[in-house]
């Protein structure tokens, strides 16, 4: 990490080179531009980089060494679930009976993917206690508006027209109300109690004939499991609502409890969470949907089905809502998440959920010393500290998060959920060693002392980083979203 | 059973549980309604070692025909292409694959940095001049951009070209439903968009136009007529979902006027993979830069006014906006549009053009054998990779007898529409030789009589 202005491909262009290496045009040669209409032949050749091989790779090489993933180092990112990406996985999916088959082809010439496909829906069916499950979704908010379009469907195939209301906490990610908005429901917001859980009197306030759905996270994102959900559950359906469960913190429960024996209608995975699909730099990711008996008549279309020992693609589904994404889902995920299953079993998983939850309370007991823990119970995968004592003394959570780039710590996730003030979220996940936990303790520890005795030197980080903290303002203001010349 | 993704020892555990001030980690599951509580073991296949799942699953994959043992002529929206070796070495790198979405961007420019060069490629293709960091797929993308028509000019109305890729079309249908918007097909003439019935259709009440170019057929849309006839239209926006390799030889749709341009990158260096993931990218005008879907890197400096990049125009997004986002995506497809950049660099400026010349080339001279070997060919006008044929048999018959030859046919129209029974969609890309183009007419030839 040495050069601070690294070029861009673009400047590293220089008319002439190349890194291409394309076949042969072996056949006779057709005359192209007497052919088309000149108005359909480009005229000026897209600028795209003319470099050698070697620039390409020193370029994305440099580029990797000014980045921070899992494999460099902890990524305590609360809600992300970053746990580490198994290797075999990433093997898998390069074989080539997996990566090089076309999604037209015929049923049986492609066998082995789809009964991945099936067994891998079998498996999340167990863990999640779900009637049905379907693969397409490409990610978790694709999962959500998914699952509330077939919760659409079968209040409407009652006659219910009027559900067109989706109750989600105030502590909820922003993909839930967005979500509901691009389903075309009216998002309504339920508040917490002073225990960081759904207010159930609030939920009997908002509840009503207009209710479509409740999406709930559990444990929700202050990390804490919400007891009363057979009551919410109750409510919820009482007044003739579904019940919709946010995968995202699935990571605390498994192999102890699954939505489905909560009581929840339907449900979205992140496999790219939970279940070690890496998450790329921001995707890409899978978001499977399993639903109750009485919702999977509305699954997307198609469904992958076995019939006498054959796998094959169920289009002959009336009550669907159609189709969400062209071909099967993101297969190259699912079949990475399928292997960690694999390999992992159900012991394995349930201990993932112990040490998951086990890390989190570690962690959380040792740093409330000396951060302020709003909601002092034990906690799931995940807690939620406020940098509230600190931001008396003039130092930000954003200060602290950006003085953590300095230990070679990603920070947690922060000013998230809304409900906390100065927000940290961390999420130590179960792939660490109690080493890097205590290693991350006590940087947290030594910042906060800093933040007494030398508050400069945590309101002026990061210090050791190839960039400064950027100007996101004029980044908006005046947006450059491409390279010119 | 040992989990070597779990770094625990006993005596760790034992540690933080003194430190946590309980005796079993049972007590941290406490508030889980106990009826609820599952009382036995899930029921999965039991944990198999590193070799033996490797071992496994190398036998299931096996079970599939891979398009590396067969010759492929099947595309109708995903293609077989070269992709470079420097792509996978790349994207292999963990700091990429193992990071997060780059919300630090002080430990993430290169990621950040990567996308910010994605998006200068995507613009400069489509020639429009805003380009985002990725969509799931071209399906999606263009769905989206349907929904950015209505919610854009307050209209409830789009117009559908039926040569759009039929799956495409789907998910559009399930995208309007949510957002209560109208599609209407517009016909097909000749393998492409029908201009007589797209002006009878056009009116104030049509939010967007949506054509593939080149379409789901391989014939190349009159863009120049469509674009006059929308120039007529004030408002209604023109959508355009194109295969961006095509785009290396093609005038790019943001010269035909087109708002938004949208489409998949897995024709750049991303392999098939049964369906997914590709990754859709989507493209727009300055105007609407601020309504577009998904995540956007800016360019900017930081305090010593070094360049950085950052992940700006934010307020669009479902984080911060809630339900009143633009969309309600959140992942992408960041990895693949990694790839993607990695292949478009390779391919470089002058190497885009050929590639796309070379699909042409192959795919006039498949045509010609074809004809040669007594194959109607159903359309002649302009094409780029894809054209259609007749033959007197059932297609599905015909690619199981191809199969056995070693060849995967191409893509049976008649899963569309029964009026497309014995038609099949033949794609020829730059990696298919002579001589295997010159069997395949032969083969066909003695099936087709």
């Amino acid at each position: 990490m040495s050069d601070k202005n690294f070029p861009l491909l673009f400047e590293r262009s220089k008319e002439g080179r190349t890194s291409y290496s394309l076949p042969e045009l072996d056949t006779e040669s057709f005359d192209l531009e007497s052919e088309l209409d000149e108005v359909y032949i480009r005229k000026e050749a897209p600028k795209l980089p003319e470099v050698s091989e070697l620039d390409i790779i020193r370029h994305y090489t440099g580029l990797a060494s000014r980045n921070y993933g899992v494999d460099s180092g902890f990524y305590p990112l609360g809600s992300c679930t970053m746990k580490y990406n198994p290797k075999i996985n990433e093997d898998i999916a390069r074989l080539e009976g997996f990566s090089h088959i076309h999604p037209y082809q015929d049923p049986s010439t492609v066998q082995g993917a789809l009964e991945m496909l099936y067994d891998l829906q079998e498996s999340l069916k167990e863990i999640t206690g779900m009637h049905e499950v379907s693969l397409q979704s490409a990610a978790g908010a694709q999962g959500e508006w998914t699952a509330l379009m077939m919760i659409r469907a079968f209040h409407e195939a009652n006659g219910d027209h009027h559900r067109n209301q989706v109750i989600v906490p105030d502590s909820a990610h922003g993909t839930n109300p967005a979500s509901a908005a691009v389903a075309g429901f009216e998002a309504v917001t339920v508040k917490s109690n002073e225990e960081g859980l759904v207010d159930l009197d609030d939920l009997r306030r908002v509840v009503g004939e207009n209710t479509a759905a409740l999406m709930l996270t559990n444990p929700n994102t202050l990390g804490l499991f919400e007891k009363e959900i057979l009551e919410m559950a109750a409510i919820v359906h009482e007044a003739g609502g579904k019940l919709y469960y946010d995968g995202a913190n699935l990571n605390a429960i498994m192999g102890y409890v699954r939505p489905g024996d909560m009581g929840f209608d339907a449900v979205h995975l992140n496999l790219h969470k939970t279940f070690t699909g890496p998450h790329g730099g921001g995707g890409p990711g899978s978001g499977p949907v399993g639903v109750s008996e009485e919702l999977a008549v509305y699954l997307p279309k198609p469904v992958i089905i076995k019939k006498d020992d054959y796998y094959t693609f169920d289009n002959d589904r009336p009550k669907s809502i159609g189709r969400i994404k062209p071909f099967y889902g993101n297969f190259g995920i699912n079949l990475r998440a399928y292997t960690y299953i694999r390999t992992m079993g159900a012991q394995g998983l349930k201990k993932v959920s112990e040490y998951a939850v086990l890390n989190a309370n570690y962690m959380m007991r040792k740093l409330e010393k000396a951060f302020q823990l709003p909601y002092p119970q034990h906690c799931k995968h995940e807690f939620v500290l406020s940098g509230s004592i600190q931001k008396r003394l003039g130092v930000r959570t954003l200060d602290m998060a950006k003085r953590l780039l300095d230990f070679d710590f990603h920070p947690p996730t922060i000013y998230f959920p809304l409900n906390v003030e100065e927000g940290m979220m961390i999420e130590p996940t179960e792939t660490e060693s109690k080493e890097t936990l205590d290693s991350f303790i006590d940087t947290m520890l030594h910042i906060a002392k800093e933040a007494e005795e030398n508050p400069e030197i945590v309101q002026e980080a990061p210090h050791n980083t190839i960039v400064k903290r950027m100007d996101e303002a004029t980044a908006a203001r005046k947006p450059i979203l491409r390279y010119r010349e | 059973m040992e989990f070597r993704y779990l770094p625990m020892t006993s005596g760790d555990k034992q540690e933080m549980m003194d430190e946590i001030g309980i005796e079993s980690t049972e007590e941290l599951f406490a508030d889980i309604p106990s009826h609820v509580r599952l009382k036995k073991e899930m029921k999965l296949k039991a944990p198999k070692s590193e070799y033996a799942l490797t071992k496994e699953l190398t036998a299931l994959a096996n079970k599939n025909t891979s398009t590396k043992d067969v010759v492929s002529f099947l595309g109708a929206g995903v293609y077989d292409h070269y992709i470079p070796s420097v792509v996978d070495h790349v994207i292999s790198k963990s700091e990429f694959y193992t990071a997060y979405t780059p919300y630090q961007p002080e430990v993430s420019q290169g990621e950040l940095q990567a996308i910010f060069e994605f998006q200068t490629m995507v613009s400069e293709l489509t020639g429009l001049p805003v380009a985002n960091s990725s969509m799931y797929d071209g399906g999606t993308a263009l769905a989206e951009a349907v929904n950015l028509s209505a919610a854009q000019t307050k209209r409830k109305k789009v117009l559908v070209s039926e040569a759009v890729h039929p799956e495409y079309k789907q998910v559009i249908h399930t995208y309007a439903k949510g957002q209560s918007i109208e599609i209407v097909p517009i016909k097909l003439k000749d393998g492409k968009t029908d201009l007589t019935n797209l002006k009878e259709l056009l009116n104030e009440d049509i939010a967007g136009v949506v054509i593939q170019y080149p379409n789901f057929f391989g014939q190349i849309e009159p863009m120049e007529s469509i674009q006059e006839l929308l120039d007529n239209q004030r408002k209604t926006m023109l959508i355009v979902s194109s295969n961006p390799l095509a785009l290396g030889y093609l005038t790019p749709p943001g010269d035909f006027g087109a708002d938004i341009v949208t489409g998949d990158t897995q024709v750049f260096g991303i392999p098939a993979q049964f369906g997914g993931p590709h990754c859709g990218y989507f493209a727009t005008t300055e105007k609407l830069m601020r309504k577009v879907p998904g995540r956007l890197v800016g360019q900017t400096k930081d305090e010593n006014g070094a360049r950085g990049y950052v992940l700006t125009l934010q307020a669009r997004e479902q984080h911060i906006r809630r339900d009143k986002a633009t969309s309600n995506i959140c992942s992408n497809q960041a990895l693949n549009a990694l790839a993607s950049a990695v292949a478009m660099s390779s391919i470089g400026k002058h190497g885009i053009r050929k590639m796309a010349a070379l699909n042409m080339q192959k795919a006039r001279y498949a045509k010609k054998k074809l004809m040669e070997h007594g194959i109607p060919i159903v359309h002649d006008g302009p094409f780029f990779n894809e054209f259609v044929i007749q033959l007197d048999k059932d297609i599905s018959e015909v690619n199981a007898e191809l199969l056995e030859k070693g060849f995967l046919g191409g893509f049976d129209l008649g899963r569309v529409d029964n009026a497309f029974q014995g038609q099949m969609l033949v794609a020829v890309t730059e990696i298919r030789t002579k001589q295997e183009i010159d069997q395949l007419a032969k083969e066909l030839g003695d099936i087709h009589v």
